[in-house]
């Protein structure tokens, strides 16, 4: 038993030393600045400057966060605050389901729903023409798979905010929402930051989903409704070649290395939080 | 007053717009699947393997795919619970006073949840070739239990820590051995481990990019361990990237099946969750 | 008492879920007097208190039927804006709550959100009201530091103050001193008895050494009626009820 134990745990450092290992070759060859601020990628030239991949996925997070957290914050208020027992029953699963559905499914309503949604009726307001596979199609089709996971920890945070605080507030002739806006926000702040950090988290490794809309082109995005390429759809996208172009295998693996490491390090940063916060409660 | 009442219905209005979006999505989601997979369903689709051409137009189902996904998804939950159950058990019951060293343990398990399947599967790659595996059946298992075992330490975890301290005690008391203790809690949180099982098995089901490189194709029902096997997102990938129109079709139809499969398995689980807190008093 | 009362509660009946909490409550509280109110653990103390500045409307599953006339308005009359009820009363609760805001921002809290933005206003307000409840001296050089770093003496004096800040007439007080030790306890005790020459006070108190040093009228409440409402003295030493002289007979002896 303990040794199934160590042995899982222990999977964190060995995956990254896994990855580590296999990414020795590309950094021999290349510097770790230029591989991670140069946008040249040939791989046959033995070209590999991650950069637009970055890019790329910072825009798809980007856009999926600031999508995702003011309307995951503000459905949290009213489903904790405001609704009705009734109500609250009601919707409460749906959410929840919303986290069920798998990501291929994901990126099959992306292609159904978003992209000619955004060809068709958004895109035409701002640019002269679009295929409607952008990053803004991967931002919104990742900040729907990251809403259950956002309003669960928000709501969790709100739940915690004794009543007798409130109360205070409604003493002095505040109402609810002066309330909410002064007190219970301020007091629910590092809970709401830590959900947006593991939903940004969540959102930097989402693979298929964004993959299937988001134009898997590799150039720096300028615009929304440019094309993007984000580090989980390089590697998916390449594996097929992997073995065949000398490098590759070691760039993809430092691709999934980057991953590991900036996700690694959001994941804890907001586990800290949280578990800070729990403790405070405890108190 | 009166601004003050107006700011208030202002933003309670964009809280119930918000709450709708939220909880509308995934309406809006199954809602899509169903109209644009509905036309193209049919009984072969579930139970004929891919004929020649089947992804230029031809004939079959995915029946290949169905089955692949469930052996992956199937060999993973079990292979994971062997390894999870000891794990969660330990964590719990043997390692009582070390406050400090369980809670990192827990945190380690929490990020190891929060992993990407996609470095999963990277890293399940890297193993297969490590043992010389290649894409297969028995790849696939390997890099999806990798992505299963958090979730079931996690869910095991939670319900182990349901079970009152004092029923976790007593039986020590009555001179039992710890091993004995954890074969009553086991018993206790039979409906636990099948939550367990039932989310491990559905987040296995449904996921691609642990299975791209691992598992590989193939149109056929796997027979052994070392043939590749198909799983059905990736099936799903498949058929949309046709430029056939009515192959993308059965894409939709695919995802249907899917969805379906995955949302009888969610709506189970939730099931089983409520029965569980119904115990818990 | 030939004065107005300050409240009048007429047959207020309270359920909560399927529970009879208050039963057909009628009495008046005269003002600018202290006022306590003892008995038994969940009596209904706190909830008849609640009902006076409708903190009890957010109890879940909550029934509330009768009246409850502040200087003569129907507090429960569906017409009538509850904030500004609130503002009317100020409520010290059991263990304090200072807000997650500066010593000052707890004090300016109120004002500002019924209107009051100059600063020059709020600095009166806020030192005014510290010196009120005699914190000034002790806070006035750390007016911005968080609230949460004072005492928990200090923290209840700072919600009072705070719940000076809005004006209000009437000051609720639901066991205030219990969390606290004997000198702030005390301190407290002596504020009630200052500022009962601006305001009406009401305490819910099961300490009843307390009630006869700081009130004027007592009221106890048992299972949910009123047995009795009388002058302290009165009602701790010679009191009619016998349900009364069970209560207090630990005290008189």
């Amino acid at each position: 038993m303990l040794v199934f134990t160590l042995a899982s745990v222990s999977l964190l450092l060995v995956i990254g030393i896994g990855l580590y290992y296999k990414s020795i070759p590309l950094l021999h060859r290349l510097s770790l600045t230029e591989l991670l601020t140069s946008s040249i990628w040939k791989p046959l030239k033995g070209l590999f400057g991650f950069f637009p991949f970055i890019m790329g996925t910072l825009w798809v997070t980007g856009i999926a966060i600031i999508i995702a957290l003011p309307l995951c914050l503000f459905a949290a208020l009213y489903i904790v605050e405001y609704a009705p027992t009734r109500v609250r029953r009601i919707l409460s699963p749906f959410v929840n389901l919303l986290s069920g559905i798998p990501p291929v499914i994901f990126g099959v309503w992306g292609v159904l729903f978003i992209i000619p949604f955004i060809q068709k009726y958004v895109a035409p307001h701002f640019v002269e023409f679009s295929t409607g596979y952008s990053v803004l199609a991967g931002g919104i089709v990742l900040a729907v798979m990251i809403f259950p996971l956002i309003v669960s920890i928000i709501s969790e945070v709100l739940r915690t905010i004794p009543q007798e605080l409130k109360d205070a507030s409604l003493s002095l002739g505040a109402t609810k929402w002066e309330t909410i806006k002064h007190v219970v926000l301020r007091k629910a702040l590092p809970g709401i930051i830590a959900a947006a950090v593991l939903a940004i988290s969540r959102a930097f490794g989402e693979t298929i989903a964004v993959l299937m809309v988001c134009g898997n082109n590799a150039v720096v995005p300028h615009s929304v409704f440019d094309p993007g390429y984000p580090l989980p759809a390089l590697i998916a996208n390449n594996y097929g070649e992997m073995l065949s172009i000398p490098l590759y295998d070691s760039a993809l693996m430092f691709a999934a290395l980057l991953l590991f490491i900036i996700i690694l390090l959001f994941n804890i940063i907001s586990r800290v939080i949280l578990t800070r916060l729990e403790r405070r409660l405890a108190a | 007053m009166r601004r003050r009442k107006i700011e208030e219905l202002f933003f309670k209005l964009l809280m119930v717009l918000a709450t709708i979006i939220v909880s509308g999505s995934f309406f809006l989601i199954v809602g899509t699947i169903f109209f644009k997979g509905v036309p193209y369903m049919n009984l072969d689709m579930i139970t004929k393997t891919p004929g020649g051409g089947f992804y230029i137009g031809k004939e079959g189902g995915i029946l290949n795919a169905i089955i692949g996904s469930f052996y992956v998804a199937g060999g993973a939950t079990v292979l994971g619970l062997l390894i999870s159950i000891p794990v969660a058990i330990f964590i719990n019951m043997y390692m009582d006073g070390k406050t400090f060293l369980v809670g990192t343990l827990r945190m380690a398990f929490d990020v190891l949840f929060g992993i990407p399947s996609i470095v999963y599967g990277a890293f399940g790659f890297l193993i297969m070739i490590y043992f010389g595996i290649r894409a297969s059946l028995l790849g696939g298992i390997i890099a999806v239990t990798l992505l299963v075992i958090p979730i079931l330490v996690r869910t095991l975890d939670e319900v182990i820590r349901t079970v009152p301290l004092e029923l976790r005690d007593a039986t020590l008391s009555l001179g039992s051995t710890r091993w004995e203790m954890a074969k009553v809690v086991l018993r206790q949180i039979r409906p636990g481990i099948f939550t367990a099982i039932l989310l491990s098995f559905g987040r296995a089901i449904g996921d691609v990019a642990s299975v791209l490189f691992t598992a590989g194709f193939s149109d056929n029902i796997p027979t052994s361990l070392h043939e590749p096997a198909a799983t059905l997102p990736l099936a799903i990938f498949f058929q949309l990237s046709s430029p056939v129109e009515e192959v993308q079709g059965r894409g939709y139809a695919s995802a249907l099946i899917l969805t379906i499969i995955v949302l009888i398995i969610t709506v189970l689980s939730e099931i089983l969750i409520k029965k569980l807190s119904k115990h818990k008093l | 008492m030939t004065q107005t009362p300050h409240i009048s509660v007429q047959n207020l009946n309270v359920h909560i879920g399927n529970q009879h909490i208050l039963k057909d409550i009628s009495i008046n509280i005269p003002d600018k007097k202290v006022i306590s109110i003892i008995g038994p653990s969940g009596c209904g103390k706190t909830t008849l208190l609640k009902s006076f500045n409708r903190l009890l409307d957010n109890t879940p599953d909550v029934k509330i039927t009768g009246k409850v006339l502040v200087d003569g308005d129907n507090i429960y009359d569906p017409n009538i804006e509850v904030t500004h009820i609130r503002k009317k009363m100020g409520l010290l609760s059991q263990r304090p709550y200072p807000l997650p805001m500066s010593i000052y921002d707890n004090v300016a809290y109120g004002p500002r959100i019924h209107g009051i933005r100059k600063k020059s206003e709020l600095d009166q307000l806020v030192e005014e009201q510290l010196k009120a409840t005699g914190l000034w001296n002790e806070v006035k050089d750390r007016l911005n530091a968080s609230a949460t770093r004072l005492s928990i003496g200090q923290q209840q004096r700072l919600c009072l103050a705070r719940g000076l800040a809005v004006g209000p007439e009437i000051i609720l007080g639901d066991e205030s001193t219990s969390a606290l030790d004997p000198v702030s306890t005390s301190i407290i005790e002596d504020l009630f008895i200052s500022l009962k020459e601006k305001y009406t006070i009401v305490l819910v108190t099961h300490i009843l050494r307390q009630a006869r040093r700081v009130s004027d009228y007592i009221i106890f409440v048992y299972m949910g009626k009123i047995i009795e409402f009388g002058p302290t003295e009165e009602v701790l030493l010679n009191p009619k009820q016998e349900l009364t002289q069970e209560y207090v007979k630990g005290y008189i002896s």
